[in-house]
């Protein structure tokens, strides 16, 4: 049962560490802002997300938990509010939509 | 060692946030590779936390996680509006 749970923890732990490695390329190689928001929520959904379950099975019923369960909670609302009052004031500051890149559709 | 594992690849991702941090042409790039850096750092704390024994780290992790969320804002408030005490537009107002 222990090991079972340590392999799950290692898959889970090595998926989001991969997650996260994958989100920072995104951030580092698209081009324009907008399409960068959507790496940066990769990191903060699936690799933050992850990596809480890999070490919520390593911690068991403690208060341990509990504080990881807290951290996702706070991850949970406050990362979408974050990127959503990034790009609205983007937005609002005329940064455009189709400048950058190849941008699939026309607005 | 798993969570060496994770500690390396978070190093890694904190690496790469940080050439878009230095490089993002615009304000907001920066201000969005600062919000992954954050959420990049909690979990870089939980992690090492857990891989040094010392589970009191998830509390810092809180912390920067809330600290994080008030900063990202007031920036934006401030480069949005130019100004920390505006009450905003009227349609964002309601």
């Amino acid at each position: 049962m222990s090991a079972a749970l340590d392999a799950l923890s290692w898959a889970l732990l090595v998926a989001g560490g991969a997650f996260c490695v994958v989100g920072a390329l995104g951030l580092v190689r698209l081009r324009g802002f907008f399409p960068r928001t959507h790496a940066a929520s990769v990191i903060d959904s699936a690799g933050a997300g992850l990596l809480l379950a890999g070490m919520l099975l390593q911690a068991g019923w403690t208060l341990v938990a509990f504080k990881l369960a807290a951290i996702g909670v706070l991850i949970f609302f406050a990362s979408p509010t974050g990127t959503h009052a990034l790009a609205n004031a983007a937005l609002a500051r005329g940064l455009k939509l189709e400048d950058h890149g190849e941008a699939p559709s026309k607005h | 060692m798993m969570f060496a594992a994770a500690a390396l690849a978070l190093l890694v991702a904190l690496g790469l946030a940080l050439l878009r941090a230095l490089a993002g042409p615009t304000v907001f790039d920066r201000a969005l590779a600062a919000n992954s850096i954050g959420t990049l750092a909690m979990m870089m704390l939980a992690v090492f936390g857990f891989l040094t024994g010392r589970p009191e780290f998830l509390d810092l992790a809180i912390l920067y996680g809330l600290l994080n969320l008030v900063g990202t804002i007031a920036l934006l408030k401030f480069f949005r509006v130019g100004d920390l005490g505006d009450p905003g537009e009227p349609e964002a107002r309601g």
